[in-house]
Parts: C-alpha cells; structure tokens; sequence
C-alpha cells in the first residue's frame, strides 16, 4: 500500500505468474505503474513482456498473484470491462470499416450510446490529435503504415484509458518514422497525461521514451529504474549488456579496503575499482564492466587521465565511422578484445587512429562497475 | 494502365501463346459443351412438338406464352431453393464457427473430414435413406410410441427441405469456415479490448467479416438447388415439383422438347437475375475491397 498522501498506482501486480500449460512465462511479477507515467517493458522475445501487457489488458488471466488497476483486484475481468485501451503489434484496425468507423468503434460500445453528433465531433478531435484530421472516410489499406498506426493511436485514445498499452508499436515502421513516433508518443503522453505501458525488444526506444523501464528476462524482473539509473548502475551483467553496450572483464576480488576494491584480472593484471555497495567478498569471481565511451584512448601516456585504473597497450582491429562517434575494437594482452567510442569531436584536434596501431588505453577509477557473477 | 500491361505482354511473345495454349482446353470445353447446347436449346424453345414428339422447326413464342402451365413447379423452386438455401446457410454457420475458432486443431481436421465423408456415398444413396428415415418406419413410427399418430412426414415441403439442407450443407460450411479460419483473432481481441462484449464483437467484427464465406456458399447452393430434382423426386414423392422434374417429365416423358427448352431457357434466365441481383447486392453493400479479401 502507498504511504499517505501518495495516490494509488493505476496498476499493481502483486506475486503475479502466468503458466501456460508446462511453461511459465511470467513469475512472481511484482510492480506498480504509477499514475501518469510512461513506463516500458524491455526484454528480449519471450521474456514474458507482452503476457504482462496482455495480463494488464484482461486477455490473459494470472495463474496466480493479483493484478489490480486503480486500487481495485481485477482478477477474472475480462478485457471489454477494464478501463484500458491496447494499440496493437499490427495494428489491427478493423477492415470492413473505414478511419471513422474504427476510431468510434469504442464509444459505440458504450450504453448508453452518445449521440451521433458528439461521436461525429470526438473522433474529429481525436484525429486532429494525431494528425490525421480529415481522414474518416479512407480505407485501412489506402494508409501508409505510420497513418495505420495513428488511426489505431487515435481508437485507443478516444475512449480516455486510465492506461494506454502499446505493444511494440513501432517495430513495424521504418527507422527515420519512427525516430519521430517516437517523439510524438512522448509528447502525446505528456500532454494528455494518460499513462503509458509500452513494451518493446528495442532498448534505445525503451530508454528515450520512458520515466522507467523494466527489465525482463525469462519470465522474472530483473531491475527496474529510470533510463539514466539502469544504465549508470545496472543491478547485474544483463542488465548492463542489454541497456547499452558494455566491455566486460572477468576477475577475482582480492583485497577489499573502505571505499575501494583490489581486483585480480584472469589475465593476472591487478586494478583497483570503486567498491559497490553491498561490498563483495574477497575472493569473489566480478565482471568489471566498462562502457565503450568511458574508454580513453591516447597515442602516449601523458594523454590518459592521471586517475586511471589500468592502463594497457593496445592494438586497432577496426574502425567504425558512426558520425557524432567512431567505434574502434581493440585487442590487448590483458584485456583481450574491447571496443572504444571517441566522440567526434576530440577526434577534430588530433588525427583519428588507424587500423593495425598501437596505443595506450586506459578507464578512471569510478568508470568501472563492479558486478558480482550470479 | 491498360497501355503498360499491353507493352510488357508484347515483350513476352512467347508467353502469349503459351497463355493461348493454356487457355484453349478450358475455350472449347465451353464452346462445345456449354455455348453450342445453350444455342441449340435457344433455337428448340421457338420451335413446336414434332406428332410423335421432339422437334419440329418452327418459330413462334407459344412456347413462353404457355410457361405459366408449370407455374406450380416455378412457384416450388423459386420458395423451396431460396428457403433451402437460407437453412443451410443458419444450420452451416455455427458449425463452421464451431470448426474454426473453438475445436483445437487435432479434432478440427476429424471433423473436418466426418463433413465431407457423407459425399463418398452416392447423392441417391443418400437420399434413399431419408425416405427410410422420415417414411412411415422411420420416425413416425418411433413418434407413434409415444402417442403421436399419422404424422406424414415424407411427400412433404419439409421432406424436401430436410433432404436439400443435408445434401447441400458441406458446400455452404467450407466457404464459412475458410472466411471464419483466415479472421485475424486479434480483430476479436481489438474488439474486445474496446469495449464489446462477445456476442456485440461477433456481430460487429466476425459475422461482416465472414460474409463472404456466407456469400459463396448460399450461391453454390442456390444454383445447385435451383436445378434439383432427386430430392424433389424422391422425398417430395410427386407433390412436392421442382422445374427440374418438371424438364425430366417434359423431356423423357411427354416428349415435348421445344417446351422444354423454353422453361430451360426460363430457368436460367431466372437464374442469371436472382445471381447477378444477389451480386450486386453483397458487393454494393460492402463496397470497393481490394483483392486481399476473395
């Protein structure tokens, strides 16, 4: 229960798990959705993201554990008596009917049934909200698929969910669109307050879009967090090489000291890390993790911060030009292969390296995250 | 348009004429068995009956004038092929329904296959056993056990539509069930999540979007139905006429074939309109589709 004052999540899953059959797709699902949120689902396919969606929807039942929106337990309602509103994968807009038909197809259903002037109006305004004023008489098949996918925004959004779900909405739409769906999804939230469930495969959609995400893996919540918390401190390994890249390196903690770690690399080399909280055990096995952008690379030493927990030599395997950035993979005695990202613009006062180069690389104390292996 | 696709066939000499070759079978298959008889029929419908009966050239509309003589038949086929087939379809439907949205996929194809079986028996055959069923050893007589006496069942309107409903009843489930099995069931769930309760989503997003199905099969009906005349021969027992018994009667028995190929000609003639309005009236309503759906 929230604590006084704190408004009630609009949805809350309590010890929630769904088998079908042999097979668990969702355990032990434990969340809130607070009122006026965007938050995502992230996973990849078969993490049990869509059966949440669909168990928030009413078109899965929890085999166990209690799901309830608005405070109230909704176990055993179906989908046509929740206040929530789905868009689909595919769209699935109704093809024996026109734009209009569709977009009213959920006030008809209400009784009593408004007047037809007031349906005629909310689905001109409903429209004119995702830009697609004047389009009631077309044609699902006459539309392109980001029109599609406004229509079946706008007959969700016309009956005033108390939760809008998307079902990896845009994974159908090219890439440039849906950069801006993006975009408009976000702002549509804000402005009309609606919360938003979304759920997708693609981390950078889950990440630029959301006030949280949560993580799935195999039926189970790994973490949930904002954006920025998930990637700064991922909760394990999964979650730091799922949300953005990462280079990881195996090691055994050796000596644990106040605020810092002393960590033996498989390799041999010894380095020392900021110390996670709760403190590993020495002689722990830990992945130190190190984002591609947190790596420095110099062509001599006096280049590399004077912070530096390890510093190594290294050689250019290949370089990607990805415009604001350049991606090398790298290949060191004591690292192995790891790859590097350098921002264009330190690339503009010093040439940028070559392929088959060597150089110095090297990563400050508090860039490496300690993660225990579980 | 029609300039394009005329360049890229010219580009393709050679498949025209394999196109030609292709097509021909089909061509005189229609041409001699269909078109020729059809004109044939069309030059007999004019002509008057030979003494000893056939044909006797002649041209006079005496023929069509005097149609109204096998009204009664006209009357039956036109009531009982329509009512017929609107049973069907009623009796089809839930069963098709049944077959593609709630059997699992194992018994579905059993059940499947139990529809058509009864095809593999002759249509006589079959036919023979509800006179033996609705005759007067079949379920009068188990009714009489419990006290209800001398119901005829046979030689009756109802014998017919009973007998036309059974033998005609796989061609109307296929087409449903095909419509029915293609429907995207997330439409169902898209429905639902908007609010409908079931039956409101079956009659706003599964039976409009199954009328095709239903569509095809009330004409494969119809038209079978139309020229009946075993059901009507044999379950109607000569009180129940179709225009189908009425040509066996005028072609076999009287021998007055010019009259025969005028209510032929009517025949179809009737036939060709109810179809063409039918059309017209399903496509009209629903509009332009694309292709996608039938």
């Amino acid at each position: 229960m929230p604590s006084g004052g704190a408004s009630v999540p609009v949805v809350q899953f309590r010890d929630v798990t769904k088998r079908f059959g042999e097979v668990v797709a969702a355990r032990d699902l434990d969340f809130e959705v607070r009122a006026g949120e965007f938050l995502s689902f992230l996973g990849p396919s078969g993490c049990g993201k869509t059966t949440t969606l669909r168990m928030i929807a009413g078109f899965e039942q929890p085999s166990a554990g209690e799901v309830h929106l608005e405070g109230r337990v909704v176990n055993g309602v179906p989908a046509y008596r929740r206040p929530v509103n789905m868009v689909f994968q595919h769209y699935a807009l109704f093809p024996h009917l026109d734009v209009a038909g569709n977009v009213a197809y959920g006030l008809l259903q209400r009784t009593p049934r408004p007047p037809r002037a007031e349906v005629r109006r909310r689905v001109a305004e409903t429209l004119e909200l995702v830009r697609l004023g004047g389009f009631e008489k077309r044609r699902s098949w006459e539309m392109s698929g980001g029109q599609q996918q406004r229509v079946a925004l706008a007959r969700a959004l016309i009956n005033e969910p108390k939760v809008l779900l998307l079902d990896e909405p845009l994974a159908a739409l090219d890439r440039k669109l849906r950069r801006d769906m993006q975009i408009e999804l976000q702002n549509l939230q804000r402005r009309l307050g609606i919360t938003f469930v979304l759920v997708t495969h693609d981390q950078e959609e889950a990440l630029s879009m959301s006030d949280r995400v949560v993580i799935m893996r195999e039926g189970r919540i790994v973490q949930i967090g904002s954006p920025r918390a998930l990637y700064d401190r991922p909760a394990d390994r999964y979650v730091a090489d799922f949300v953005g890249k990462s280079n990881f390196f195996e090691g055994r903690v050796e000596r644990v000291a106040d605020d810092s770690l002393e960590i033996r690399l498989a390799s041999g080399a010894l380095l020392a890390a900021a110390c996670p909280a709760p403190a590993p055990a020495a002689g722990a096995a830990v992945s130190l993790a190190v984002r591609p952008e947190q790596m420095i690379l110099a062509r001599a030493a006096e280049g590399l911060p004077p912070d530096a927990a390890l510093t190594v030599g290294a050689r250019v395997l290949n370089r990607i030009f990805l415009g604001e950035h350049t991606e090398y993979l790298l290949a060191s005695e004591t690292l192995g292969e790891f790859l590097a990202l350098v921002p264009r613009q330190s690339e503009l006062n010093e040439r940028p390296f070559e392929t088959g180069e060597s150089l110095q690389a090297a990563w400050s104390r508090a860039a490496a995250l300690v993660l225990e292996e579980r | 348009m029609t300039a394009a696709a005329g360049t890229r066939d010219e580009g393709r000499g050679g498949g025209r004429a394999t196109t030609a070759l292709l097509l021909a079978p089909a061509s005189a298959f229609f041409l001699l068995l269909l078109l020729l008889p059809l004109a044939v029929v069309i030059v007999y419908s004019f002509g008057e009956r030979a003494p000893a009966g056939g044909y006797l050239p002649a041209f006079s509309f005496d023929n069509y004038l005097n149609l109204a003589a096998r009204g009664q038949a006209f009357l039956n086929t036109l009531t009982l092929a329509p009512l017929g087939t609107l049973l069907c379809a009623l009796v089809a439907y839930p069963l098709a329904y049944f077959l593609a949205v709630r059997a699992s996929p194992r018994i579905r194809t059993l059940l499947l296959v139990l529809v058509i079986v009864p095809f593999w028996a002759s249509q006589l055959l079959r036919i023979y056993a509800w006179l033996l069923i609705l005759g007067s050893k079949g379920i009068p007589a188990l009714l009489s056990l419990v006290g209800i006496e001398d119901l005829l069942l046979v030689n009756t309107r109802f014998a017919v539509l009973v007998g036309m409903v059974y033998g005609y009843l796989p061609l109307m489930i296929f087409p449903i069930y095909v419509s029915l099995e293609k429907l995207d069931k997330r439409l169902l769930e898209a429905s639902s999540d908007l609010g409908a309760r079931p039956w409101r989503t079956f009659l706003q997003v599964t039976l409009p979007m199954s009328l095709e199905g239903v569509a095809t099969g009330s004409l494969l009906v119809f038209i079978l139905l139309m020229g009946e005349f075993i059901i009507p021969a044999l379950l109607g027992g000569g009180k129940v006429f179709f225009i189908g018994n009425a040509l066996v009667d005028l072609f076999l028995q009287s021998r007055n074939w010019p009259y025969g190929a005028a209510v032929s000609i009517a025949l179809i003639a009737i036939m060709l309109a109810s179809i063409v309005t039918y059309m017209r009236f399903v496509l009209g309503k629903r509009g332009q589709r694309p292709n996608a759906f039938m």
